[in-house]
């Protein structure tokens, strides 16, 4: 399982202070492909994502057991660079939280705190970002506009560009479509399925239907624990396990 | 029945909410309009420009503004950083603890104190005990010591009210803490944190008594940080105690009530200027 994979998990398991988030929890994460965590709310989809890129740091009391390896590198080393670890993996929350400042400096915060860039390759890098994002033909003239302007969805793939401007390796998207309709919606996933040719991206979908609309591989989160994980199509029609089976269907959720 | 009740309380409460409202406006008109008609005929270029002569019976309060813009700069340039610094540390360094508890508490305490205790602690410690003697500098620490909860509480306030998703945004993005409060943490506060140096600057221009202690009451023209000074409160204050001139201490007044007038438009005109440009 862990050949070739971009993230492997052993053994995981994540404490906020004695209560268990995650309980052994073993995937293989495959580059360039889209990976779902999905699962009802509590069940530890988020504190999974956040301990990738180790945000779960910020909370008080929280510690864990085993190891994440991204590339072969233990994420929760005590030598590794955080700022580095987190500039290699992107995270997209679930609701669109652009920072008060103009659409040009959201994109340019990531690149900024490191100040290795000219002007001039910056303003290449955010439109390169907005691109990517399908933004850019959006907002191309009022780059200089506060952020908090645009439209839900807009802001949502703001900050997916912001992201993406620091060119990462993986991307983490917690719900990014949860506060969204339906058409902004179909256009993040249309974002993300042209990323995946480039970044390994881990979601965590808003509905079992968006998760077997995007996902290639799938893992069913159910009380901090890994019920199963497989390619989505076999999720998604013929589950193994009967809480699977039962959450895909709609039984409960 | 029922109905007739509600409606009763109603109506009561809605006269009661209109006469607080009213009668705090109408203490306010009067207040202004007593000093302004006395004060506004004294005003004229002069006024501002010359130097007081003869105690302050004659010339201008020029020296007075000197003065009180001098101490004010040094109570905020020094208290504001410091105050900022400690809301930062609470908010920001330290989560809710014993250390954090005992700082919130001593500077509720400290809001508490009257300014006249300030003064005197200003007076003892540095007047006579660093040997600053009556002087700008001194006063201005003290000023400083006295506005700190005022700022910190304010700034801390204002920092408690920015979503921590402005903060993960900011580490998920490879920022450090420092890169975070800098470049997210205090720019959306900082509208909130200038209104508390606002208030500051108001208490700072407006105290007496622990000017006359810790800057003295000189009318000379104040050449460095160690001059003694007086300010323009000061000088409204001795005029009118000392029977000096009721004229030019009302034309102090108004100079006075322009001055702070002043400063809160500026300082409305540019806080709103901020806010627009980032939202």
């Amino acid at each position: 399982m862990s050949q070739g994979s971009k993230i492997v998990t052993s053994d995981f398991s994540f404490y906020y202070d004695s209560t268990p988030a995650l309980r052994n929890i073993n995937l293989g994460i495959r580059p360039k492909e889209i990976f779902t965590a999905f699962g009802p709310a509590r069940s530890g989809k988020t504190t999974f994502l956040k301990s990738l890129n180790r945000l779960t740091d910020l909370i008080p009391g929280a510690n864990h057991t085993g190891s994440i390896l991204l590339d072969g590198m233990n994420v929760y080393d005590p030598g590794l660079d955080l700022t580095h670890l987190r500039r290699r993996i992107g995270m997209v929350f679930d609701l669109p939280t652009p920072l008060p400042m103009s659409i040009f400096d959201n994109v340019a915060y990531g690149l900024r705190l490191n100040k290795m860039i000219s002007k001039r390759r910056l303003g290449e890098a955010v439109e390169k970002a907005l691109r990517s994002a399908v933004l850019w033909e959006e907002v191309k003239d009022r780059l200089h506009t506060s952020a908090l302007r645009l439209s839900g969805g807009q802001q949502q793939r703001l900050c997916i560009a912001r992201i993406l401007a620091l060119e990462p390796e993986v991307l983490l998207l917690d719900e990014p479509c949860s506060g969204l309709d339906p058409i902004s919606t179909a256009s993040i996933e249309e974002t993300l399925i042209q990323l995946k040719e480039d970044y390994t991206i881990i979601l965590v979908p808003h509905s079992v239907q968006q998760a077997s609309r995007v996902a290639d591989w799938a893992g069913f989160f159910l009380n901090g624990e890994i019920v199963e994980v497989g390619p989505a199509y076999q999720i998604f029609t013929k589950p193994a396990d009967q809480r699977t089976e039962d959450y895909v269907t709609g039984r409960f959720g | 029945m029922i109905n007739r009740t509600r409606y009763l309380t109603q109506s009561v409460a809605k006269i009661l909410i209109w006469i607080g409202a009213l009668s705090t406006i109408a203490m306010m008109i009067l207040i202004l309009f007593q000093i302004l008609r006395e004060g506004l005929p004294v005003l004229h270029l002069g006024f501002f420009l010359d130097s007081p002569k003869n105690m302050g019976r004659e010339g201008g309060i020029f020296t007075t503004i000197v003065g009180t813009v001098a101490l004010t700069a040094v109570a905020i340039i020094v208290g504001a950083p410091l105050g900022v610094g400690t809301a930062i540390f609470l908010r920001e360094y330290t989560r809710e603890s014993k250390t954090s508890r005992v700082i919130r508490f001593g500077t509720d305490c400290l809001a508490g104190v009257p300014s006249i205790i300030f003064g005197l602690f200003g007076f003892v410690f540095f007047v006579i005990r660093l040997n600053m003697g009556w002087s700008i500098l001194s006063g201005g620490l003290t000023l400083a010591a006295m506005i700190l909860p005022t700022v910190i509480s304010t700034a801390e306030e204002s920092i408690k009210t920015i979503p921590s998703s402005y903060r993960e945004v900011s580490y998920s993005l490879g920022g450090t803490r420092w890169q975070t409060i800098t470049r997210v943490v205090l720019p959306s506060a900082l509208p909130g944190i200038f209104t508390g140096i606002l208030l500051s600057i108001g208490r700072s221009i407006g105290e007496t008594a622990a000017i006359i202690l810790t800057a003295g009451s000189s009318l000379v023209m104040p050449t460095s940080l160690f001059s003694p000074s007086r300010t323009m409160s000061v000088h409204f204050y001795i005029l009118a105690r000392e029977g000096i001139s009721m004229k030019m201490a009302y034309g102090t007044g108004a100079a006075l009530i322009l001055l702070v007038l002043m400063v809160n438009i500026i300082a409305q005109w540019l806080i709103n200027r901020y806010i627009r440009h980032r939202t």
